[in-house]
């Protein structure tokens, strides 16, 4: 077993791939909030009054509120009038038309990411709307979807074209002082995404949108809001890489969904921060509150999430199962190497009747990572034949890292079906042994044995994502054993 | 939400001046080390005064309802006729009996005799009195700092209870029934019973706790026990709650198994108002065991609240954990299992199930089995359902020319047999059985 104790050693000191920083000018406030930095920022945004109030408001409670600590993860206090609220890239002054105006930086960035905007345009078929530190800077794809009807754009865009369509439903499912984080980034959001799908329009591509933190001690407090009328269908891709660093990193997005009557939204992310280096220094602090409301009958969400980034994460992809006939599905794969935290799960919340859910959640821990998984069901008393299905399991591969499981089920209704398990196992000799005999590296003997332990959330990914997933998975876990 | 602290300070106040009033009447009062543990909790009590549901063990059982009353503590025996109680023992239980009348040991209703040699078992106020020296270092052992307020409540006091000590290699095939009786016609009389059993080195013993009220009066029960199981003992516990409906019954059970030790225990929860049964086993070393299970099966207004935890500290340690439940009325059960594995605990292996069963639309269920596990070589597993009866069972059953009702019933029965094959007398398992059926109607 010497030289297999080696060989996993040589893989989870492997670091991380994605680490560079991209050298171009910021236009950053000086750290520290007040309610000055906050009308600052509204105004430099050229933002609607009501967008100011809002902030004034969130801000208000966020003074209020205390940090939440009940998450199971460690991490020293964080000093909020440290980070700048505000950064964008030079280059956004001039506002450029097409792809020949941005940042040749940028653009740089992405290619070492593996993802040029040109390529994906030419041949993903995905719209890209990339968001670089707080601002975006290119959208592709506008045209096609504007003939669609569909609105995907900017989130400072979509408060000057479509203020009343953002007043609608911005802070509906994710109300301003619904929690700490939550709160904060209410204050302070930069900006984001917003997606609008008009009744009836099934979204003819994939929507995608590229996080990048860049700027040193910017805090990225994204937005996205993701509304699909009645009878419409959108799928949108989240992915995020961030270049390596020592200074811890504070990302504190909230994402709200809204899928009215039979309209479906899939939302998937791959999530890929810097998650600090072997000895636990740097990272980033993913701290997202992501909620989705299924408002109509027949409405339906699912969250998928592969999650191998980030020094800490905590999030819950949620949803409010409001309609009746509502679906609501988490697909979840968690992974924490090195001294990585994560504290992440769902909360379903059955209100209307004949309502389903489904939760799926893999965890692996590796190295000395934590990784906890925390869910609610709640079954509200007139949610008549609810039914939840929940599965939670954990694969250890080394001996000084933690797996945690901490469902919680509130059931009120007689009529509810809600079922919960969860295992927690060390990734099996036995397997690998098989694998090995059979003439499998060790390598791709526990690559085998982890894409299978995941298949059931990959295969709820879209194409391109799932291929991305696998690969990250490899880089991040192989060989991981111990 | 009032000031905490002044709130605090008011309902626990009334018991820090009555612990002031009667501490130098105390048994053992005037030895330090039995002082000094009574202080020191007292300190405790006042500090963490009743939890809230602020509290996350306390999240999902509020009890004000508690902390609003002023109780009584009871320092005598309660005058009861044997002819009463003999009426509400189990039948063909064949055992050693402790009689507590609102947790006061008397001597009129028990019946110990014939105890084989090597076995104590006395109560507890009458050891501090005669003997103190050999409960010295005995309490809080395994309980630690109390680990709320109602422990520490208990521990201010440590007025009576019952002291069992089986000695090394004795095996005590008679069971113990420890038969706790609310007693006082007064409203709200306080008992605060405290138990210490300590197993030695491949002894066992079997142990029936019984929770009854022969009047109808509100009562509130915090009781304690610790347990030591020494090496390769083996303990068997069956806790039975059958109160009144209007009784308060919080009650602790700490457990520190060792060296291929065993503790079993099974809690069956009918009666009371308000029932929370904390449970804490340490699986302290080497290959210890221990199986915990539960059954609940509560109706009307009553609301039960099992909390476990089973740290497995040790390698090779093995858990096993299955609490069951049936409501109907209003009743409401929370189950919080907690499972944890320390990083040096390689081989353990833990499952643990909570399977409720709502039988009208009013019952409430909150379960959170929970894991946390620091070692990677474990196997562990957890579930939780909360279901109705499986209509395929029912048209099944029906298209066999069985009535709703009867079905029903019988699913219901079968649902709980499977916690009551474990109890530890078949005696115990036929009088639960003909309750259960008795209240589901089916006798």
């Amino acid at each position: 077993m010497d030289t297999f104790e080696t060989q996993i050693d040589g893989f989870v000191g492997r670091e991380y791939k994605e680490g560079f920083v991209t050298d171009i000018d910021s236009e950053t406030l000086p750290p520290g909030l007040n309610a000055d930095v906050i009308a600052i920022l509204s105004k430099k945004k050229n933002e609607p009054g009501f967008m100011l109030d809002w902030r004034m408001d969130a801000y208000e409670r966020w003074m209020k509120m205390e940090t939440p600590r009940w998450a199971h993860v460690n991490y020293p206090p964080i000093n909020y009038q440290a980070i700048s609220y505000y950064s964008a890239p030079r280059s956004q002054a001039d506002g450029p038309k097409s792809l020949d105006e941005v940042d040749p930086k940028l653009l740089e960035t992405y290619d070492k990411l593996g993802i040029p905007l040109e390529e994906q345009k030419m041949l993903s078929g995905v719209a890209v709307d990339a968001v670089f530190d707080s601002v975006s800077v290119a959208t592709t794809f506008k045209k096609e979807l504007a003939e669609a009807g569909v609105i995907f754009c900017s989130f400072s865009e979509a408060l000057q074209k479509y203020p009343e369509l953002v007043r609608t439903y911005l802070g509906t499912v994710v109300p301003l002082g619904d929690n700490f984080y939550a709160a904060l980034n209410s204050a302070v959001f930069s900006d984001g995404s917003f997606v609008y799908v008009p009744k009836g329009v099934r979204c003819p591509m994939e929507l995608s949108t590229y996080f990048r933190i860049n700027a040193t001690n910017t805090g990225q407090f994204e937005r996205t809001l993701i509304v699909a009328d009645e009878d419409s269908y959108v799928s949108y891709l989240e992915g995020c890489t961030a270049p390596m660093r020592d200074e811890n990193q504070l990302h504190a997005a909230v994402v709200e969904l809204v899928a009215l009557k039979n309209s479906e939204i899939k939302y998937s992310t791959v999530q890929n921060w810097y998650p600090g280096d072997s000895e636990g220094r740097g990272g980033i602090y993913n701290f997202v509150t992501k909620r989705g409301a299924c408002r109509g009958d027949n409405a339906k969400i699912s969250w998928t999430q592969v999650e191998t980034g980030s020094a800490i994460t905590w999030k819950y992809p949620s949803v409010l199962l409001e309609g009746n006939k509502t679906v609501g599905e988490f697909y979840s794969v968690a992974l924490t190497n090195h001294h990585q935290q994560a504290d992440t799960g769902t909360k379903m919340v059955h209100i209307g009747k004949d309502t389903s859910s489904t939760i799926i959640s893999k965890g692996i821990s590796a190295g000395q990572g934590q990784n906890a998984y925390r869910g609610l069901v709640k079954v509200l008393k007139g949610a008549d034949n609810a039914r939840n299905y929940s599965q939670c399991d954990s694969l250890l591969m080394s001996d000084r890292c933690g797996a945690h499981t901490f469902p919680y089920l509130e059931v009120k209704n007689q009529t509810a079906t809600i079922e919960h398990e969860a295992t927690t196992s060390k990734i099996g000799e036995d397997q690998l042994f098989y694998c090995r005999q059979r003439g499998l590296s060790e390598e791709d003997a526990v690559s085998l044995i982890v894409n299978g332990f995941c298949k059931a959330v990959f295969k709820e990914l879209p194409m391109e994502f799932a291929v991305e997933a696998q690969k990250l998975l490899s880089i991040s876990l192989e060989g991981s054993v111990g | 939400m009032v000031d905490s602290s002044e709130q605090i300070a008011e309902e626990v106040g009334k018991y820090l001046s009555q612990h002031q009033e009667v501490a130098s009447t105390l048994p053992a009062a005037g030895i330090s080390w039995v002082d000094a543990h009574r202080e020191a909790a007292s300190k405790r009590f006042e500090q963490l005064g009743f939890p809230t549901t602020r509290d996350e063990q306390w999240k999902y059982t509020n009890v004000r309802s508690i902390a609003r009353h002023a109780f009584d503590l009871s320092l005598n025996p309660v005058d009861v006729n044997p002819s009463v109680i003999n009426k509400l023992t189990i039948p063909n239980l064949d055992a050693h009996r402790l009689v507590f009348t609102d947790g006061i040991f008397s001597p009129l209703l028990s019946q110990i005799s014939d105890l084989p040699k090597g076995v104590t078992i006395i109560s507890l106020a009458a050891l501090l009195r005669s003997d103190p020296s050999r409960l010295e270092n005995k309490f809080g052992e395994v309980v630690g700092e109390p680990i709320n307020g109602f422990n520490a409540m208990n521990s201010a006091f440590i007025l009576d209870g019952a002291f069992i000590e089986i000695e090394s290699g004795v095996k005590l095939e008679k069971p113990i029934e420890l038969l706790y009786v609310s007693a006082s016609t007064n409203e709200q009389a306080l008992a605060l019973p405290r138990n210490i059993v300590v197993l030695r080195k491949q002894s066992s013993a079997t142990l029936c706790e019984r929770y009854i009220s022969v009047t109808h009066s509100q009562s509130l029960t915090s009781s304690v026990s610790e347990v030591y199981i020494e090496d390769n003992g083996i303990l068997h516990i069956d806790r039975v709650n059958e109160e009144n409906d209007k009784s308060f019954n919080i009650g602790a059970l700490f457990a520190n198994v060792g060296r291929n030790a065993r503790l079993k225990s099974n809690s069956i929860t009918l009666g009371g108002r308000l029932v929370r049964n904390d449970i804490v086993v340490r699986l302290s070393e080497d290959g210890a065991e221990t199986q915990l299970d539960g059954l609940y099966v509560v109706n009307d207004r009553q609301h039960v609240d099992n909390n476990t935890q089973v740290l497995h500290d040790h390698p090779r340690t093995t858990s096993r954990e299955h609490y069951k439940g049936i409501l109907s009325g209003k009743a409401r059960a929370v189950f919080r299992g907690h499972i944890s594995v320390k990083p040096e605990a390689q081989g353990a292996d833990a499952v643990q199930k909570n399977n409720n069963l709502l039988l009208s639309p009013e019952a409430e269920v909150d379960t959170m089995p929970q894991l946390e596990i620091y070692a990677d070589d474990v196997k562990c597993a957890h579930g939780a359902t909360v279901g109705q009866l499986e209509e395929e069972a029912i048209f099944y059953m029906r298209s066999r020319g069985i009535g709703y009702a009867e079905t029903r019933q019988l699913l219901t029965h079968a649902f709980a047999a499977e916690i009551l094959e474990n109890l530890g007398q078949s005696s115990i398992k036929d009088y639960i059985e003909n309750r259960i059926n008795h209240m589901m109607g089916l006798s």
